[in-house]
């Protein structure tokens, strides 16, 4: 059904985006002072690898930028170039058209062409000259990229400019053809030997009439780059001995720029350094010194040096779900080797108790599948910093800390937005401007930092500027200003922190390209609650201001207390609830004619019955003795939830109601407990907003009777 | 009727799982039947609508469950152990439905299916897709698309 050149177009891309991540990584290194030769190369062959697979899907766009790019890499790689700040800006700028090239060439829209010829020009201004003159070699590249498909072979690297150069002159008979030869094998085969360019001789092509179609009239001239010897060359052609003209003369060695921007027939393979080199070159052994060695700064080293398999995200997913299913069904084993009541040093017993060991073991396992580096997701964010320090002039310094932190796959995916919400706030509102901030004694670049570890069972990703810290009276005048609060209110620092989560809450004085349209914090707010976490913020008035997100690791599993209402069971995620209470004579207090609230330590929370709200039971008659759990709303405020008893607390797996039924009110998911039953995981928040808040008159009626 | 001939244009005899609701027989394309399954309690779904019973756990997967005496507006006893749950695959989806006993599976040919009559007054008779004789019984083709209840609109 898939068409097979779909299939590897597609499989281009995602290689497209491995290498344009080495490549942010290489520009990271050297922007953070890393002169190894090495890392220029693996920049370099990542946008040299980008153009050879694109040249074979015909994405002229993507091959042109590339080659301009890499030309200009080049410099740098040679020598002619030694790239200061402003060059890195513009390298790292090159880098991220080039990533919305490959974005572009992989859905089909059109970018704003001026803005990329602009950017190549500023970067070919850096070498002087070199930009012109390209286009022939372009189009030879063009021509003989379909040839490269095999990307993934293990090819030696080709850049390192060492060895011999040969001009090889190779001219096939007709015989060559007739005893099934096949030049391009050939000139494949030579191009594993090095750098080699091939340029085709047309000019003894007849008239199409006079073509004798058995005939041989083209010619081929490869200019090769090896350390091969001559006679190894020429044992490449050892089995078209006589079939052809060959002539191979060996050059004295010529200024390497000569060769940088060759189009490899070729493409080097993939950016590991590990496989790049045959064992033969002396060199070799400096090439692949560990990854660990290096500087630590953003190397593509460590992990993504480990051999990694591509799998569809489908068949994670479908793992996952039996891995779910396992552990259910071992906890309805469980329950009825319990209750068959078996000795419990009984063979049954300890097998099963090491069947679960193993249960628990293999759903970790396929957690951690899911799992991924944060580091995409940062990478990310700094070409965010880049770009909206850019729009305003603000110079900033952007520093991140534990990318390698590994997160689940969706949670990543769905903290982009709001993460890059944030980073453009902190940019755009926390840093102050350059004169501000000198006049502050500070120095006149901003710095924001994303940080990413594991605390507790949970991932902590902060955001932090040093600017000049939220600008409390202003942000509670913002909001009095706006009606979100009556005015003259006493309010702490924290309450008023949290009013920049509020709807409609803008702090910025003109509505700039970047931030403040007015829909701001509220949203990234509700996406992260939506992802299970939570959003602090922490400033200090002139140091600066940090905003935390605390985020489950996985969605797959949720923490929940497991409840009984009117004979149903529910879980309740954990993380919702502050306290239970049980509730005495007394806590209840009418409100009302149907509502009631309970009295928990000076303060008025509203109750509302789990059971009425989700219409499983009219409301009870006596409250006394019965359990409440108190929950945290958005605003901050609290909520009584009334339940019929507390079971147990354990991990559900989340099963998701939506594809199956669709969307329930007041409900989050469903999960499966180990007698096999489906209970509803509640989504307290939800409930609470659409909650009708009748706690049942009649009950009322009684105690005040009683 | 021009439902009918689009639906089966390519086979000459239809199969059909018969099945019982109350008195009535129907009968569902045995094309779309995934399996026939115990009876287990469902858990209820807030909100629901009344034939909702509420979602099982198949295998792992959460299956909502239809009561389709109550669906089709037929007087039964509740649901109990003695109900079967025939497992239907609907554009896509995948659905319970709770029934009185199954049947039989059986081969009618196309031509002796036809088209229900147009009375619109009937509640049931919007989801009746066909009708056919067996053994002097009517039997009728339950249209399973109009038995599916939308999603998201029972939610809203």
């Amino acid at each position: 059904m898939s068409d097979p050149m779909n299939e590897i177009r597609a499989s281009f891309f995602i290689e497209c985006e491995e290498l344009l991540e080495a490549l942010q990584d290489g520009l990271l290194a050297i922007d953070g002072g890393d002169t190894d030769p090495e890392t220029i190369n693996i920049c370099f062959r990542a946008v040299h690898s980008i153009k050879g697979g694109a040249g074979a899907f015909g994405l002229e766009e993507l091959v042109r930028f590339a080659h301009r790019y890499e030309t200009v890499m080049d410099a740098i790689r040679n020598g002619t170039l030694t790239p200061d700040r402003d060059a890195m800006l513009l390298f790292f700028k090159a880098a991220d058209l080039l990533s919305d090239i490959v974005r572009a060439s992989q859905s089909g829209e059109q970018l704003d062409a001026a803005t990329i010829e602009s950017t190549l020009q500023d970067l070919e201004a850096l070498t002087g000259d070199e930009g012109e003159a390209e286009a022939e070699e372009e189009a030879a590249a063009a021509e003989f990229q379909p040839m490269t498909l095999s990307l993934d072979m293990e090819l030696p690297s080709a850049d390192d400019p060492l060895g011999s150069k040969y001009t090889i002159e190779f001219a096939p008979e007709p015989e060559l053809f007739k005893s099934g030869n096949e030049p391009h094998h050939l000139l494949r085969a030579v191009s594993e030997t090095g750098t080699a360019e091939v340029s085709c001789d047309f000019s003894r092509v007849p008239a199409l009439d006079e073509i004798d179609p058995e005939g041989a009239y083209l010619a081929w001239t490869i200019k090769v780059e090896t350390e091969a010897s001559k006679a190894e060359l020429t044992d490449l052609f050892d089995f078209v001995n006589g079939l052809c003209t060959l002539e191979i003369s060996e050059e004295t060695a010529e200024t390497p720029e000569e060769t940088g921007p060759v189009p490899d027939l070729a493409p080097p393979p993939a950016p590991e350094p590990e496989h790049a080199a045959p064992p033969s070159k002396p060199e070799a052994s400096a090439k692949t010194t560990p990854p660990a060695a290096k500087p630590a700064g953003g190397q593509s080293g460590g992990p993504s040096a480990n051999a990694t398999v591509r799998v569809d995200l489908d068949r994670i997913d479908r793992l996952v779900n039996l891995v779910g299913e396992l552990v259910i069904n071992q906890a309805m084993l469980s329950q009825s080797v319990a209750a068959a009541g078996l000795d419990s040093n009984s063979q049954v017993t300890s097998g099963l108790e090491e069947f679960m060991q193993l249960t628990r073991d293999i759903q970790d396992s396929v957690m951690m599948i899911r799992a991924q580096p944060v580091k995409s997701l940062f990478q990310r964010m700094s070409r965010i910093v880049r770009e909206a320090s850019g729009a305003i002039g603000k110079r900033v310094t952007f520093v991140t800390d534990g990318e390698h932190t590994e997160v689940d796959k969706t949670v990543i995916e769905r903290l982009a937005d709001p993460l890059t919400h944030m980073i453009r706030n902190a940019v755009d509102h926390g840093l102050e401007d350059g004169p501000t901030r000198l006049a502050a004694g500070k120095t006149e670049e901003g710095t924001v930092t994303l940080s990413a570890a594991h605390k507790s069972g949970r991932v902590i990703i902060e955001i932090s500027d040093d600017g000049g810290g939220i600008n409390r009276p202003r942000v509670k005048q913002i909001a009095e200003d706006k009606g979100l609060i009556p005015p003259d209110q006493d309010l702490s620092d924290t309450e008023i922190d949290a009013l920049l989560f509020l709807p409609g809450f803008s702090t910025a004085k003109e509505i700039s390209d970047l931030s403040g349209r007015g829909v701001g914090m509220d949203v990234v707010r509700s996406s992260i609650q939506a992802l299970g976490g939570r959003v602090t913020i922490a400033s200090e008035s002139g140091k600066g201001t940090t905003f935390s997100i605390s985020l489950p690791l996985t969605l797959a599993v949720l923490d929940g207390m497991v409840i009984k209402v009117a004979a149903e069971t529910l879980v309740v995620p954990l993380g919702t609830i502050v306290e239970t209470v049980s509730l005495q004579e007394g806590d209840i207090q009418r409100l009302g004619p149907e509502t009631n609230v309970i009295h928990i330590r000076d303060v008025f929370v509203p109750l509302v019955d789990l059971g009425a709200e989700l219409g499983y039971r009219p409301a009870p008659t006596d409250y006394e003795g019965r359990v409440v759990l108190l929950i945290a709303q958005e605003d901050g405020s609290r909520a009584a939830l009334l339940v019929d008893s507390i079971e147990e607390q354990r991990q559900v797996v989340i099963k998701g109601l939506q594809d199956t039924y669709g969307r329930v009110p007041g409900i989050a998911a469903a999960t499966i407990l180990g007698d096999g039953q489906i209970a509803l995981i509640v989504d307290p928040v939800d409930l609470m907003a659409n909650a009708s808040g009748k706690t049942g008159s009649p009950s009322d009626d009684l105690q005040l009777a009683g | 009727m021009s439902e009918i001939d689009n639906t089966i244009t390519d086979a000459a005899e239809q199969e059909l799982l018969s099945f019982r609701v109350g008195e009535q027989e129907y009968s569902v394309d045995i094309m779309s039947v995934r399996e026939i399954r115990g009876w287990t309690r469902a858990t209820p779904l807030p909100h629901a609508s009344p034939y909702v019973c509420g979602v099982i756990n198949l295998r792992g997967t959460v299956l909502p469950i239809i009561d389709l005496a109550k669906r089709l507006s037929i007087d039964v006893a509740p649901a109990s152990e003695r109900n079967v749950i025939i497992v239907v695959q609907v554009n896509g989806q995948t659905l319970g439905l709770v029934v009185d006993a199954v049947s039989d599976i059986l081969s009618v040919p196309l031509s002796e299916l036809q088209a229900p009559p147009e009375i619109s007054t009937d509640h049931a008779s919007g989801f009746v897709k066909a009708l056919t004789i067996i053994d002097g019984r009517m039997l009728r083709v339950l249209d399973l698309d109009s038995v599916h209840p939308p999603i998201n609109t029972d939610a809203a």
